[in-house]
């Protein structure tokens, strides 16, 4: 007697393999896009309102737009700034790449050296804002001293001139993310494979040549990752800033990130329509930059296949 | 002195009558949830008692009490009254009052000013009307004035100046002994709105300068033009200390208290830091701002602090009960006293505390300030208005010659903001 066809497994049992990872993202599912997508969305959706976050919306249009980038002198500032972010900013890469080379050794203590130069990172960005704007202080703080000794007198101090205040905050900003580039340089350094060094090294390479030609294309996952994150950190930029001038003086530091929060959500502010104009700009400056680094990992995964 | 003592004794007399009364007149029950931003430790202390002696009066009374950062509450007192609204909440005075009236958010408590017990607090009537109503009861404000180092003038044979001829003589004279006049932190903007109520308002007038407020006057008039004009007579000669566009109020301090700068226009609140930081009573002293134009009437910042009842609240008929209770005569003097906040009763038939800056102040706002009573800039001009301002002073400190180019930008947001 033959038995006819086993019992049907059940549809989970049959697609377990496909189905299961989505089980599991499910709730990160949900979450993203209740607080990530949806509010995305509902930021477009504000930045057509004239809205003080508590009575009725009233539909504006593109009125908010129109005032943004028709000569609204504080976005300009803005957006001036985040660009001066941006492109300084950058400097953590390099300054985190020599850094690394140099902590990669095996020398006595070299650990505890390691862990000073992350320190700055791990401490909070407010400590390190309040930390370098009493070093900025006029007269008393040990730059003003420092550059003195030297003639120089920044009028109003780093953070009271206009023209310096922007850098200033840069120049702090640089230190942990400096610290954050340095350890992923660390990371990928130990992956760097010691035969091709090896192999270099007899074909007679040294130096520089060694660093640009066999060093850093190995280190190119973890340039990758230091790009991405020390541009988000540029355009993000606030805590900074918040603590260091508080967007002044006169409103020369403000980023749009700083700017956005001001008109939206701060003492004298609650225009949630401009604010939320202000995060849409804001929004499609950083798409750019994100497209490019999605593009960039999906080639990487096609090439890998 | 003798006046102000037999006042205080009549006061408490006539605020315990009225208390006693008040409280055999209601038997309150129920639950009653205040929100408060009084979170600095003596304010905090006030508030605690403030709501234990209430509940004493009204045992039937289980009063909630939740306190919220002072800073914090700025932001937070929107979601607190648009949703699981409590009966009373902490604010302030006049123009800071628009979003929550214009939103129904906070409730017209116009009968309660009816209660004739409410005109002993007549003087801040019109800083809690809007749109014809009242919508809050204030507890306690302080004067703005100027503090200086007497021991300093003494040594200079200085006097307190009356006019600003006296004011800008004086000033030569400080600059000359390689001190400047004036301290002041400009990081966080306001302390720059002060000097421009004050100068705008001695120059112009307090119907001037409220008109400014209401947005009725350009920014580029000439009469705005004048008023910084005054200002610069300061600037130029360097009466202000250097580099206060990176210091905080407190930070302008030690130039105060080292003798570096011997006056600072303040609220009566910088007193304590003063005296924490070492002056005395027999170093430190104060004046009423000086005139400048002799056809102005005398108006003075004193920044209002209120109650007020949220449009949603549940108890009602406790959350009046408070606000009489707050604005009865012994309570408020009881609570602005030397040992609690240390201000002004807003009742004026309250007692006052016999602290020196405080009876300067009380009878400096009672005797001469005709011209009216001012809130301070960031609460008499619209929260728009008063952050831009605020940025355009702070660069007019600076940079004096910027002046058309800062009140061009003002005008811009004046027409914007009043549309």
């Amino acid at each position: 007697m033959t038995t006819t066809t086993a019992p049907t497994r059940s549809w989970y049992k049959r697609n377990e393999i496909a189905v299961t990872p989505w089980l599991f993202l499910i709730p990160g599912i949900i979450f993203f896009a209740l607080y990530v997508i949806f509010p995305i969305f509902q930021s477009f959706w504000i930045s057509f309102h004239e809205w003080d976050g508590l009575g009725e919306k009233t539909w504006v249009g593109t009125a908010n737009y129109e005032r943004l980038l028709g000569g609204d002198r504080k976005f300009g500032i803005s957006f001036w700034n985040n660009v001066r972010w941006l492109a300084l900013y950058l400097l953590a890469i390099p300054m985190g790449l020599f850094i690394s080379l140099f902590l990669n050794q095996k020398v006595f203590g070299i650990r505890l050296y390691k862990s000073l130069f992350f320190f700055p990172f791990v401490i909070s960005q407010v400590v390190v804002g309040l930390v370098f704007s009493w070093f900025y202080l006029p007269n008393d703080g040990l730059f003003d001293i420092i550059v003195g000794t030297v003639g120089i007198d920044v009028s109003g101090g780093i953070l009271g001139n206009p023209n310096t205040a922007t850098y200033g905050i840069i120049t702090a900003g640089l230190w942990p993310q400096t610290a954050y580039c340095m350890i992923l340089y660390l990371t990928g350094l130990n992956a760097v494979d010691p035969e091709q060094v090896e192999a270099a090294r007899l074909d007679g390479a040294k130096g520089a040549r060694m660093l640009w030609y066999v060093i850093l294309p190995q280190l190119k996952p973890a340039t990758f990752i230091a790009f991405v994150v020390t541009i988000i950190g540029a355009l993000r930029s606030f805590d900074f800033i918040a603590v260091m001038t508080n967007g002044g003086p006169f409103g020369s530091t403000r980023v749009l990130s700083f700017y956005m929060f001001e008109e939206s959500l701060s003492e004298f502010g609650f225009r949630m329509g401009y604010g939320a104009a202000i995060a849409v700009v804001l929004f499609f400056l950083m798409l750019i930059f994100i497209t490019y680094f999605l593009w960039s990992m999906y080639q990487d995964e096609k090439g890998a296949r | 002195m003798n006046s102000i003592i037999k006042a205080s004794a009549a006061a408490l007399a006539l605020g315990v009558a009225s208390t006693s009364a008040f409280a055999d007149a209601h038997s309150l029950a129920g639950e009653l949830r205040i929100v408060s931003d009084m979170s600095n430790p003596a304010p905090r202390a006030v508030m605690e008692g403030l709501v234990a002696d209430f509940g004493a009066l009204n045992p039937d009374l289980n009063i909630e009490l939740e306190i919220v950062d002072r800073e914090a509450w700025k932001t937070q007192i929107r979601n607190a009254l648009s949703a699981n609204a409590p009966d009373v909440v902490n604010w302030y005075a006049a123009t800071r009052m628009t979003p929550y009236v214009d939103a129904g958010l906070f409730m017209d408590i116009s009968d309660l000013w009816e209660d004739p017990a409410m005109d002993a607090l007549a003087s801040t009537k019109g800083a809690m009307t809007l749109n014809g109503a009242q919508w809050g009861v204030p507890y306690t404000y302080y004067q703005w004035g100027v503090y200086y180092r007497k021991d300093i003038f003494e040594e200079l044979g200085l006097e307190e100046p009356a006019t600003w001829d006296q004011e800008l003589a004086n000033c030569q004279v400080i600059i000359d002994s390689g001190r400047k006049c004036y301290t002041i932190g400009t990081k966080f903007l306001w302390t720059a709105g002060g000097w421009f109520d004050y100068i705008n308002s001695r120059t112009n007038g307090y119907e001037f300068h409220i008109q400014l407020a209401n947005g009725e006057v350009e920014w580029t008039d000439e009469r705005v033009r004048d008023t910084f004009a005054n200002w610069r007579q300061l600037i130029d000669m360097g009466a202000f200390i250097d580099d206060h566009q990176s210091m905080s109020w407190q930070d302008a301090i030690p130039p105060f208290l080292n003798g570096d700068a011997t006056a600072y226009l303040m609220g009566n609140f910088a007193v304590a830091a003063f005296r924490d930081g070492g002056l005395t009573d027999d170093q430190l002293d104060f004046y009423q701002f000086p005139q400048i134009n002799p056809d102005v009437a005398p108006a003075e910042d004193a920044p209002t602090d209120t109650f007020h009842i949220p449009a949603a609240a549940q108890n009602v008929e406790a959350a009046k009960a408070f606000l009489l209770y707050v604005t009865s005569a012994d309570v408020q003097g009881e609570i602005n006293g030397g040992d609690a906040l240390g201000q002004l009763p807003v009742n004026a038939s309250a007692s006052v505390s016999d602290d020196k800056f405080i009876q300067e102040g009380f009878e400096m706002l009672s005797d001469n300030a005709s011209g009216g009573i001012m809130q301070f800039f960031d609460r008499d001009f619209p929260a728009e208005m008063a952050s831009s301002g605020m940025e355009g002073l702070q660069e007019f400190m600076v940079f004096p010659d910027n002046l058309d180019d800062i009140l061009e930008r003002l005008e811009e947001t004046r027409q914007r903001v009043y549309q």
